[in-house]
This record gives structure tokens, sequence and C-alpha cells, in this order.
């Protein structure tokens, strides 16, 4: 096992023969496996502390497939709904990747509440760990941020609907709300340019910022150590330590399992489905949100006028300045929840809030005739836009070509003749033009039309040299009629 | 490779401590067994990537489909080649493009159907089909062709080219097709 040598140059239990001992010269393999794995934990490994790494590799399940993804997406109003389409409906694994993106959002909000609710619950926010704790808040508002900018992205009706909806909401805030809302959909209505910043908060700043806080919050925690079971005092831990791996890590992989089956059986057997493409014009649509966003969809529901104000703004602000707070305002040692009455008791009283009002919406959406029909009719709608085949989006050129002969017969006459006499040959479809001839699209604007005549009966001398015959023996009326298309050609 | 944890071991890697050899060993087999299982699920989870991503090589994504040109039983009692302009779709990923051609519908010199292209062979205009002289004559350099397709005379290197047809459901398709230019074999170039 090369201890001659080991006992020579490196300390003792640093391997160093073979590829290990070289990595461990060079990179030091060892030590950085020994401080990733040997972390100390007081009291030893528990159950309770699994949904730290499950939310990690939610999060890395999420960049995954949201590159790949981003290989067939195109942000744009245009494109967006035809890409989706595209990849839910004719791309090999699309519908299963898309649904383990869109669930897989869905898995981070539960796992991340799981994260918190423990994290508060056992109090391990005390003992210098109030950083600790605000980087999670905030990673929590980005995750929610992530959620509510990947909804839209897919520009069906429920995506255009609920986001409409949703950046409306931000209109309610004093003074700042009519900027805040135009600031977010790139203009007063929801379109194209919605969905580009949409896209770039989702894809380029919020993921950053969620980056440079997961680093933050794992080193404020190794900083401050594992906090252990609710018995142990959070400045001095003082219970027997056990490493983080393997028993803890064990533990941690276990819910890993547990979310790869739960997510893949999902995906698999019930895809996300995809709604027919975002139409604004529609006004019987009833949007509703994702169902981590119900609780607040209700909560909207019952601010309204000047009284607004509290229910959007000074409500929710209170209350996340004080889950903030929350080190500072519950600052004793003492962790046993049953110990913490107020603490326990604003937890409980939040949590009972919360699920009220996602549960009431959901009620009050069955029990009203009117809107459980219109939500029935939607889903009906949903199902039969996803039984159709995918449907290729013509592109613009084709669609101008065949604009055209529809627009005037008297065009519709001229674009026969251009085909008959073989002017596409040289100057294109639609007069897209070739190598052998300029494009004739937008002629029409500068010269006029007895001009273009003129000049098609007798082509000027650069026109002739290069190739164009003179179109001398044409009717009256079929000259007319070509020159107008011609001239409509745009 | 044994990895022994701990700093209790004096450094002789022949003398350490009876249990921490053992954990060590312990560990180091559950670790092989950790990252074997992980590469496992690893592959297996990159199964689905990788079909995602290859996706459009291993399917056709750009293809050209056959277009309807007619039902047979319009081209029974044919005594002239007649054009008949054709929609083809130019599928590329998720958009299409459609794009109108005409090609003529004809006798071969066996009497059986066949499918020309209207683009001249020498530079590319249109051939219309002319009745009065029963020849197909290119108004932009006067290549003549026969009404089955053949050259009759002109500057073209080749006669008119006949499109792949098939028949379906009584309806003849024919697969648009475009073709090189001033040569004197029938090359397809798109």
């Amino acid at each position: 096992m090369g201890a001659a040598e080991s006992k020579r140059d490196t300390p003792p239990e640093v391997v160093t023969t073979g590829l290990r001992g070289w990595l461990n010269r060079r990179i030091g393999l060892d030590a950085l496996l020994s401080s990733a794995l040997d972390e100390p934990i007081p009291g030893g490994a528990r159950l309770a502390y699994i949904f730290g790494s499950g939310l990690l590799f939610v999060l890395l399940s999420q960049i995954i497939t949201g590159v790949f993804l981003a290989l067939y997406y195109v942000p744009s109003a245009d494109h967006a709904h035809t890409t989706v389409a595209y990849i839910t409906k004719s791309v090999t694994a699309g519908s299963f990747l898309r649904s383990l993106h869109g669930y897989g959002a869905s898995a981070m909000v539960v796992v991340l509440l799981l994260h918190l609710s423990q994290t508060y619950l056992y109090g391990a926010y005390k003992g210098r760990r109030e950083l600790l704790w605000f980087s999670g808040c905030v990673l929590f508002a980005l995750v929610l941020g992530m959620a509510f900018t990947g909804y839209l992205l897919p520009w069906d009706q429920k995506a255009y609907f609920a986001t409409a909806v949703g950046t409306n909401a931000a209109s309610e805030v004093p003074l700042i709300g009519e900027s805040l809302k135009r600031m977010m959909r790139g203009g007063t209505d929801m379109g194209t340019l919605t969905i580009s910043r949409f896209y770039v908060a989702h894809v380029f700043l919020i993921p950053a910022c969620i980056f440079a806080l997961i680093a933050s919050h794992i080193f404020l925690f190794r900083k401050a150590g594992a906090a252990g079971p609710v018995t142990e005092d959070p400045l001095t831990p003082k219970q027997r330590t056990e490493p983080f791996y393997p028993r803890q890590v064990l533990m941690d992989l276990s819910l890993t399992a547990l979310l790869i089956i739960g997510l893949g059986l999902l995906c698999f057997f019930m895809p996300m489905s995809l709604g027919p493409a975002a139409n604004p014009a529609d006004s019987q649509y009833i949007p509703r949100p994702e169902w981590y966003y119900l609780p607040i969809f209700q909560w909207l529901k019952y601010w309204h006028g000047a009284a607004s104000v509290i229910g959007v703004l000074i409500v929710p602000t209170v209350l996340a300045l004080a889950i903030i707070a929350v080190p500072f305002l519950d600052r004793g040692i003492e962790r046993r929840p049953w110990k913490r009455p107020v603490a326990t008791g604003a937890y409980a009283f939040v949590l009972i809030a919360v699920v009220g009002l996602g549960l009431r919406s959901a009620y009050l959406d069955k029990h009203d005739p009117e809107v459980a029909q219109q939500l029935a009719k939607q889903k009906g709608e949903e199902e039969e836009y996803m039984r159709k085949p995918f449907e290729p989006e013509l592109s613009a050129a084709s669609m101008a070509a065949a604009n055209v002969a529809l627009a005037d017969p008297v065009a519709a006459k001229g674009k026969e003749i251009f085909e008959q006499r073989s002017c596409n040959a040289c100057h294109g479809d639609g007069g897209v033009g070739t190598v052998a001839a300029p494009a004739l699209i937008g002629v029409g604007a500068k010269l006029s039309a007895d001009q273009l005549a003129q000049l098609l009966k007798q082509p000027n001398a650069k026109m002739a040299a290069g190739g164009m015959p003179a179109v001398d023996d044409l009717p009256a009326d079929d000259l007319k009629a070509l020159v107008a298309y011609v001239a409509s050609l745009k | 490779m044994t990895r022994i944890s701990g700093g209790s071991s004096d450094g002789l890697a022949g003398e350490p401590a009876p249990l921490e050899l053992e954990s060590g060993k312990r560990r180091s087999f559950l670790g092989a067994l950790l990252a074997l299982g992980s590469f496992f699920v690893g592959t297996l989870l990159s199964v689905p990537l990788v079909r995602f991503a290859l996706f459009p090589l291993l399917r056709r994504t750009t293809e050209l489909e056959a277009s309807p040109v007619g039902a047979l039983s319009e081209f029974s009692s044919l005594t002239e080649p007649i054009a008949k302009i054709i929609q083809i779709e130019q599928v590329d990923g998720w958009r299409k493009a459609v794009s109108e051609k005409t090609v003529y519908v004809t006798k071969d010199k066996n009497g059986r159907l066949s499918v020309l292209s209207s683009i001249c062979p020498h530079l590319g205009c249109t051939v219309p089909w002319v009745t009065a002289k029963s020849e197909f004559i290119c108004p932009c350099h006067g290549a003549v062709y026969t009404s089955d397709g053949s050259r009759i005379s002109g500057p073209s290197l080749r006669g008119m080219d006949t499109l792949d047809t098939s028949v379906q459901d009584g309806q003849l398709l024919v697969r648009f097709q475009y073709f090189r230019q001033l040569t004197s074999d029938k090359e397809v170039i798109g």
C-alpha cells in the first residue's frame, strides 16, 4: 500500500499511490472529501435533516432539464407555444423531460417548505445563524420567482392568463405599482417582450442569484455547523457527534431516490399537458395559478379599492419581514418547539391560514356552477389540443406569398402570370430574389405603375445586361395585373 | 484502496488500530457501492436526455413530402400535357414552408402517366406548353421539348426532368425536386 512512501512526504492518512495519489498531490482530493463528508453532526444522523440535500438534487435536475429544453424552445410570442408543442408532441422523451421540469418546480416548492419547516420547528436558526436563515429566506423568494417566470414560457392559455393576473397584482402596489407592472411586462400589455423578460429572468438572472446564494448558504451552514437535535445547545454543541458520511448521506440519498422514483413515475404516467396557444382576445378564460400560488391568489380576492394596499403590500411585507427577523425575535437558546409556544403557534397559524386559503380557493371554484363549468370547458379544450398531432408553424415567407393571392384579384391574376412567364425563375417565388436576379420586394414603393409597365416592356440597359427579357407580348390587362402583383410585393 | 479515517493512526500503515482499519474498509466498500449505484442511476436518468438531444439526428426533421397532383381519373383521357400547380411543404423542425410549383402531367413514350418539372434544365426558366405548336418552348433561351419532355432543340443539354410519382387512394402524388442545370445528367440538388 505504499506505506514507506506515505511516511516520507505526506500525512499518513492520505493515499499516495495510483490515481488517487496522483489526484491527492494535485488537488488534495482526500482533504476535499474529508471536509465534505466528515462534517460532524451533533446527536447523530437523522431523517429530519434530509431536505437540504433533497433540494440540491431537485435543483440539479431543474438545471439539467432546463438546459435541455432550451435546445428546442424559442422565447417569442410567435414561436414559444409551437416549440413547446413540438417538445411535448414530437421530440423523443420531450414530454417526459418537460414534465420533469414542470413537476420538478412543484417538487422544489414542496421540499423547500419541508426544509423551511424543519429548520423553523427545530429552532435551527438559533446560535449566530441569522445570516444562514436570511440567505434561506432570499432563496425561498428566488425559487418562487423561478416558478412565476417559468410558468409563462409555454405561452398557452393558462400560462398567459395566470401571468396576466400575476402581473396585474403588482399594479396594486401604491405609487410604483403601474410602473412595476409595465416593467415586468415590457409595456402596458402582455406580449412578446413579456416573454423575453420572463425568459431572461428565468434563465439568466434568477439562476445566477440562486447559485450565489446557495454557495453562501452552504458556506454559512458549514461555518455555523449542523445544529443537531432540538435538545442541543445551538452555540456550543455538547452531544456526541457523528460524521455526515455514511449514515446521513444514505438517509439523504434515500430522499433523492424517492424523488427520482416519484417524479419519474408521475412524468411517465401522467405527463404534463399543454393547452391551446394563448389567445389574448379570449374574454371567457378563467385563469388559475399553480397550486402553490393558490393561497396568495385567494388572499388577494379579499382586498379591493383603497384597502387593497393592506392586502397586497402591508400584510405580505410585514409577514416577509417577520419571517426574515425570526432569529432576532426568538433569541433564547431554547429549541424544543413545545417550549417555544409563540414561535410554534405562529407557525401553526400561518400554516393553517395558507392551507385554508388554498382549500377555500379550490372549494369556491368547485361550488360556483358557472366557474366550475368554464374550468371544465377549459380542461376539455386542453385535452382536445393534446390529442391533436403536432402542426408545424407556417414560416413567415410562405404566409406572405399566400396572402397576396387572397388580397386583390388583379394582383392574384398577376401572380399567375408572374409564374407562367417564368419571372419567378430568376426573381424567385414571391419576388424574393435569387442569385440570377434581384428581389422585387418593395419595388412598388420606388416606382409608379406606369414606370413599372414601361420597364417591363422595355428593360433598361442594366436590366437587359442581366438577362431580363422584354415583356412586350402581353395583353394590356395582363400587363396591368402583372404590374399590380409586382407593386404589391412587400 | 484503503482510506483510513480519523487522526488516531500513528502514520505507520502496517500498525493502525485494528478497529480503524475495519471501519475504513467498510467505508470504502460502501463508497464503492454508492459510486456504482449513483453511476447506474445517473446513466439511467441520462437516457431520456440523450434521446431528447439526438432526436433531430435519428428522425427526419427536415423533409419534403409527396404532394397531391390530382385524381388519376382526371388524367385518364390526356391528349396533351396539362399544367398543375402543386403545393410543396418543406418541414424544418417545428416550422414548415409552403410554396407552389408548376408541374406538367403528361404521357411518356410508352403511354404511361409521367410528371415533368416545369423548370427548364438549361437555366431554370418555367417552360410553358405551346398548344399551337404541340411543343414545350422555353421563353428565355428557346429550348424546345416534345410532349413527353424529350429534348428537340435549343441550348439545353438534356430533356425536361421527370419527377418521382406514386399513387395513393386514386390520387397521383409527386415528389418535387430540384435538379442541377446546364448538365447533361439529371442530378438532384435538393
